[in-house]
């Protein structure tokens, strides 16, 4: 494992308005993940995975504080640049799988290589290759309505790897498969981030998930309690 | 380009939902341009009708002469300058006499107008030469409806009255020698058409006319002393008016049903944004920019045009065209409203028609799949990904 810092941030809160209140849903959070890691963010419901997976994949800005992921401050981006930070550097794999419903699964995966500009050479080249890692080939014509919850989410892995990018942040990937499945998951993006280094940082609270991470953070009210690294 | 692969890829993907847009608005193509070919044909026909019957390529008038005013009549006629008898010579041009008159159908006291027509002219497509011949009798052309509307047939015999140059009151029998059935009815109704020099005698009106038609491209001549040139476009004015509020009126259902395709289309795309804004979320996810997405969506929508327009082809051609070929049986009513329309009317379509109409509903599609689409600029990653509106 290299230690360059790939993620960084420093005093994080992000708040929400809620009527006349607000909620805090981020207390002060500062951590740093290098490249290479393979990371969970832990804690129940509410604790604050969410919010900091999004403003770590600049879906979201900070309230105050600052959040730095491959050298640019997510909060200074502007969309268009946060766009660009996603559409090159990060993978996302969410919990509900997010696949376009009306493409093939070749064209699901396809899509962030359209984004990226490339030919159609390169294109198949490593859509073939994604989809035999997460054991696909056979169903790139497949439509996502006919694949089961399993196939969808390593669908949805292949998408977020298929750019071969820095980082891959996933929002509960377990939540909607069953036990095997969900150890096939983990076990694709275990190895993945073995053979790729591909960072990636896991927003569960699925113990299934827990057991395969290496770096624990645990989130309770939009504060880290604790930050344990697996010997 | 890769918003129009993408565009193309979602409109697909969609099947029944895009086919049913794309089926109604091209239902609105054919509708708007077929409707818009009916009032274009028929201005056509009526113009072209007219013009054989009765305007040839324009007419010059005795300056008392007004066609909508019986009381110029005693006073419309005068003697036909010489340079005007040079083109009736050249047969270049053909003069008409008309006198109020008045005939007594079933005893029915009704007034007309007695007109009096060269047999030889062939610049109008009256048929004057079957009032060649027989100085006998005095021959008689009415049209179809006037012959019903009194109910004479070849060969009947009609007295009619009128009053000479001087005032002075005459009458004769007129013998049927022809109903010609005509589209035009301003050389039918209440008209009764006798041979020129006849009339000219009985009215004491020698060399006079009322008004001379001139042959289709010939100039009017320059000095008209005591006449007025009346060009086509002047002649025409009142029936383009008609059709113009005729165009007018049917534009109500070209809009009602652009607008019904138009809502079909804004209506999928409120629905795509509600129903597909987790998708949007993804979309922003996978690195797509706002402008991207709003370019998206207004191509698919924009792509429902197109498809529609080349729908509306595959069937609109060969069914517009077999249309203009047989002609829109008219009913029988029509035959009374005034227009010189005949059984049946053939639509015209315009290459300015046809690119217009597709272009403005091009241009209105993209619009409606715009306006919605812009809601998207403002939507949050985070709250699209949930699924919420923000």
């Amino acid at each position: 494992m290299q230690n360059s810092e790939i993620i960084k941030t420093e005093n994080l809160d992000k708040i929400y308005p809620l009527g006349l209140t607000t909620l805090k849903a981020l207390d002060k959070i500062t951590l740093s993940v290098s490249k290479g890691e393979f990371v969970g963010l832990v804690g129940p419901s509410g604790s604050g995975k969410t919010t900091l997976l999004n403003i770590i994949g600049s879906l979201d800005s900070p309230t105050s504080g600052s959040a730095e992921v491959l050298g640019q401050k997510i909060e200074s981006l502007s969309h268009k640049q946060a766009a660009q930070l996603r559409n090159k550097y990060i993978g996302f794999i969410f919990q509900t799988f997010n696949l376009l419903p009306v493409y093939t699964v070749y064209e699901n995966v396809e899509f962030p290589l359209l984004l990226l500009g490339m030919n159609n050479t390169q294109r198949r080249k490593l859509i073939m290759h994604a989809l035999a890692w997460v054991g696909l080939a056979d169903r790139a014509d497949s439509k996502p309505a006919q694949l089961s919850g399993g196939q969808s989410q390593r669908v949805a892995i292949a998408r977020a790897i298929v750019k071969k990018p820095e980082i891959i942040l996933a929002d509960e990937p377990t939540a909607n498969l069953d036990a095997e499945n969900s150890h096939h998951i983990m076990k694709t993006m275990v190895q993945l981030n073995a053979e790729l280094k591909t960072t990636f940082v896991f927003a569960t609270h699925d113990e299934k998930v827990i057991t395969y991470i290496r770096r624990k953070i645990t989130l309770i009210d939009g504060r880290i309690e604790m930050d344990e690294r697996k010997p | 380009m890769l918003i129009l692969k993408l565009a193309l890829r979602n409109l697909l993907g969609a099947g029944l939902r895009t086919w049913l847009n794309v089926i109604a608005l091209s239902f609105s193509f054919v509708a708007i341009i077929f409707m818009q070919g009916l009032y274009t044909g028929m201005n056509d026909q009526v113009e072209q009708a007219t013009i054989k019957a009765l305007y040839g390529g324009g007419q010059i008038w005795q300056k008392a002469y007004d066609p909508y005013d019986p009381l110029t009549l005693p006073d419309a006629h005068d003697i036909i300058p010489e340079y005007l008898k040079i083109l009736i010579d050249k047969n270049q041009a053909t003069p008409i006499l008309i006198r109020q008159a008045t005939i007594y159908p079933q005893g029915r006291f009704r007034s007309i107008l007695l007109k009096g027509i060269d047999p030889q002219q062939n610049i109008l497509s009256i048929p004057s030469p079957m009032l060649k011949g027989d100085q006998e009798i005095i021959p008689a052309l009415v049209g179809s409806r006037m012959a019903k509307s009194i109910g004479v047939q070849p060969g009947d015999q009609i007295t009619v009255q009128w009053r000479d140059t001087h005032g002075t009151f005459d009458a004769r029998d007129v013998t049927i020698v022809e109903v010609m059935k005509t589209t035009v009815q301003e050389i039918d109704n209440d008209q009764i058409w006798i041979p020129l020099d006849r009339l000219q005698t009985l009215l004491a009106m020698p060399g006079q006319a009322t008004l001379i038609v001139l042959k289709d491209n010939v100039q009017a001549p320059q000095h008209l002393a005591g006449w007025e040139f009346k060009s086509l476009e002047y002649l025409f004015e009142d029936i383009h008016a008609v059709v113009r509020s005729k165009r007018i009126g049917g534009s109500t259902l070209y809009i009602v049903l652009l607008s019904l395709a138009l809502l079909a289309i804004f209506d999928t795309q409120v629905l795509s944004i509600f129903r597909r804004r987790k998708e949007m979320g993804t979309l922003m996810a996978l690195g797509m920019t706002r402008t991207a997405i709003i370019k998206l969506f207004t191509t698919e929508g924009a792509l429902h045009g197109i498809l529609a327009a080349l729908i509306a082809s595959i069937y609109g051609i060969p069914l517009l065209t077999y249309i203009a070929r047989i002609g829109w049986k008219l009913p029988e009513a029509t035959d009374t409203i005034g227009y010189a329309l005949g059984e049946k009317l053939f639509p015209v379509y315009s290459t300015g028609l046809v690119v217009g109409t597709t272009l403005l509903v091009l241009l209105a599609t993209t619009i409606v799949s715009f306006l919605p689409t812009r809601k998207i600029a403002r939507l949050k990653p985070t709250d699209a990904l949930r699924g919420k509106m923000s």
